[in-house]
């Protein structure tokens, strides 16, 4: 199993979502909101008089727990929704999942994701 | 409101046609009927010739004006030290010297009415923006809380250069009921200047400055001196915050993706619409005139303004919506509406307690007159509309199988308000709780019917203020009951004083069709007018400078590009220093 975090613009959470309940790949998403840094990008805010370069800019990180087999075509999914070609559009980190224990009843792993 | 509240008067009828008997007196009022009100029957009783004092006929000194006046010295005689040199010792007092000291304060209790409860009108503008704030997204808070904050001072600067000129330039000349004088002293009959269609003579030939059908007034540019008087600074007042109210609302309808600079001209612009269709229904033009132009009952009656404040606004706000279009994600791709809930909903309740709280200063100001007791009625009826309104919205709610969202149950209240101003003076307290309940079942279907119409409003406001503010409109023609507003707008009908004794304003249900027929002319024209002028000025101001934002900036909210400052900074801004090597900087 696999751990998909990705750092999205806040407005594209609900496109994400949608796309990938769309193709059936939504086993369970978990979202936060947060500031990331991306280089190059930065917001120029003023306040009274005094300007300030903002560059812990809003996101949103979604992550899902996912089967190995199906990790290629979320990412795919993700980045096809997602992509807009400006630099701060975002990343995907991927990494593995020991175990996984649902709550409520007790499975593990594969069981747990069903 | 209209300053033409004429109950007070039936008790003085006779007296007044003794004032009209003297002839040339009053030739204004002479001229705004079409018989001659002057009896002969009272002038052969009279042996004497009374005069009342200046400051109830205002008939001004050609050879030494009393006004414009400037320190209220020319209304009434201040007391202690008393502003006659005559002294303040009782016993040395003759009974004219009292009555020019009891003048004095029964037109300052009106002054401090309208001027106190002209406060009250101003705090409602920061009722509307927690409303609106709270119904938006968190990412546009500073934006949309900025554009309620300057539709303030940009709207007052537009009124003073040149809406009160045009709304109340020649308010003097309006038909009012015999032997009517002004509750906020002499002055205000310098407001004699205007421009309509039918210019009337006297007997002499010479123009009066009436005119048969009013439409704009041209005195008061800047209030220059010509108008400097005490009375016309708290009409000019009392007016300006009203039409805030109308100004602040379209803001609420176009926010999330209003460009700020067509906002701002927007704002200089607004005065324009509301002042010509204001002169029309309270400045003494057309709309107004209709009762004794074309015996429409009591033409154009609104007391506080459900029409020309808030349809005026609402109507405003709907061209605006169309014209900016809906925002971005708000309507999917087969055109259902998507929810785009706001983020903060305890400002939205607070905001709408501060707009209840300031309706008690708005409709009960709208008499211009502390000494007109009808007021505690007023004051009754706006209260069990706001009631009923909200709870009209919670059963519309529950029919609808919905749950009872507080922001539609604000919603609800302020559709109560906005439906009572018009006839909160006219009705009975079982006919305002039933306005306001109407009021409150209509703007949840509203909202729902113009959502799923394509337009998209984020706050309401075409159903709140502009559906029904048109149902407060008509609603007068239906249940005014008759008690109040005798001579309104300077109608007298005999058959109306031969079966009830006074003609008030009545609705149909109590034998006045005509007042209804005169309401929906008024709705007709606030929709025709106000929806044209709207659609063109912001059709052209896109021109001038963009209407609509970048889809950019919408997405990632307005509050930095459009206006620099984000509205929850939280911990990213306190950053110090920031990135040295991103975009350059100053």
């Amino acid at each position: 199993m696999k751990k998909i975090e990705a750092l999205l613009k806040p407005y594209q959470l609900d496109p994400v979502k949608a796309a990938l309940y769309d193709v059936g790949l939504l086993p369970g998403v978990t979202s936060t909101e947060l500031r990331g840094y991306v280089s190059g990008v930065a917001e120029r805010a003023e306040y009274r008089g005094v300007v300030q370069i903002v560059d812990l800019l809003p996101r949103i990180k979604i992550e899902i727990i996912a089967h190995d087999d199906l990790v290629d075509r979320i990412v795919e999914t993700i980045q096809k929704v997602a992509r807009s070609g400006r630099p701060d559009d975002g990343e995907i980190w991927i990494g593995p999942v020991a175990e996984v224990v649902r709550i409520r009843t007790g499975e593990i792993d594969e069981a747990a994701l069903a | 409101m209209t300053v033409r509240s004429k109950s007070r008067w039936m008790g003085l009828a006779a007296g007044a046609a003794l004032v009209l008997g003297l002839g040339g007196v009053l030739p204004r009022a002479a001229l705004a009927q079409d018989a001659a009100p002057a009896a002969p029957e009272p002038a052969a009783a009279a042996p004497a010739a009374p005069q009342l004092p200046a400051y109830f006929s205002s008939t001004n000194d050609p050879a030494k004006p009393s006004w414009p006046d400037p320190t209220g010295g020319a209304s009434g005689i201040w007391a202690t030290p008393a502003g006659d040199g005559k002294g303040d010792v009782p016993d040395q007092l003759k009974p004219t010297d009292l009555y020019d000291r009891i003048a004095h304060n029964l037109i300052s209790i009106n002054f401090v009415w309208a001027l106190v409860t002209g406060f009250l009108v101003m705090f409602m503008q920061a009722g509307f923006m927690l409303v609106e704030t709270g119904l938006c997204r968190a990412k546009n808070a500073s934006h949309t809380s900025a554009m309620n904050f300057m539709i303030y001072p940009l709207g007052c600067l537009g009124f003073w250069i040149y809406g009160f000129a045009i709304g109340w330039g020649n308010w003097w000349n309006g038909p009012v009921p015999p032997g009517w004088y002004a509750s906020l002293g002499p002055g205000l009959a310098v407001l004699n200047h205007g421009w309509g269609l039918g210019a009337a003579s006297d007997a002499a030939g010479t123009l009066t400055g009436a005119f048969k059908y009013g439409i704009i007034g041209l005195k008061g540019f800047f209030l220059n001196p010509s108008v400097g008087d005490v009375g016309v600074m708290t009409i000019f007042f009392f007016m300006m915050v009203f039409m805030d109210t109308t100004a602040t609302i379209p803001t609420g309808a176009m926010a999330e993706r209003w460009a700020w600079r067509n906002f701002v001209i927007y704002g200089l612009w607004i005065a324009l619409p509301y002042c010509i269709y204001a002169n029309w229904v309270w400045g003494g033009g057309w709309l107004a005139q209709a009762g004794v132009n074309w015996g429409l009952g009591h033409g154009a009656v609104d007391f506080a303004g459900s029409g020309v404040v808030h349809s005026m606004g609402g109507i405003i706000a709907l061209a605006g919506a169309i014209v900016v279009g809906p925002r971005i994600g708000k309507y999917d791709k087969q055109g259902k509406p998507q929810p785009i809930p706001g983020h903060n909903i305890p400002i939205v309740v607070l905001g709408t307690f501060i707009l209840a709280f300031g309706w008690f200063g708005f409709n009960p100001g709208s008499t211009l007159a502390g000494t007109d007791l009808r007021i505690s009625f007023v004051v009754v009826n706006t209260l069990l509309a706001s009631i009923t309104g909200a709870l009209g919205a919670m059963v519309a709610l529950e029919i609808k199988g919905l749950k009872h969202d507080p922001s539609m149950l604000c919603n609800g209240m302020l559709a109560g308000l906005v439906a009572i101003t018009a006839p909160c003076a006219f009705v009975s307290p079982w006919a305002g709780a039933a306005i306001g309940a109407i009021a409150g079942v209509v703007v949840v279907y509203s909202v729902l019917f113009f959502e799923k119409a394509g337009v998209d409003d984020c706050v309401g406001a075409i159903s709140v203020h502009g559906v029904c503010g048109l149902w407060g409109v008509l609603s007068v023609g239906i249940f005014a009951n008759g008690d109040y507003g005798a001579g309104w707008n300077g109608v007298v009908r005999d058959e109306m004083v031969k079966l009830y004794g006074s003609d008030g304003v009545r609705g149909l249900l109590y034998g006045d069709f005509s007042q209804f027929l005169a309401q929906s002319l008024d709705c007709v024209v606030v929709a025709v007018f106000g929806f044209a002028m709207a659609y063109v000025w912001f059709k052209v101001s896109d021109l001038i400078t963009p209407i609509r934002v970048a889809p950019e900036v919408e997405l990632e909210g307005l509050d930095i590009p459009e206006v620099g400052a984000p509205g929850y900074p939280d911990f990213a801004i306190r950053t110090v220093g920031g990135a040295h090597h991103v975009m350059s900087q100053e």
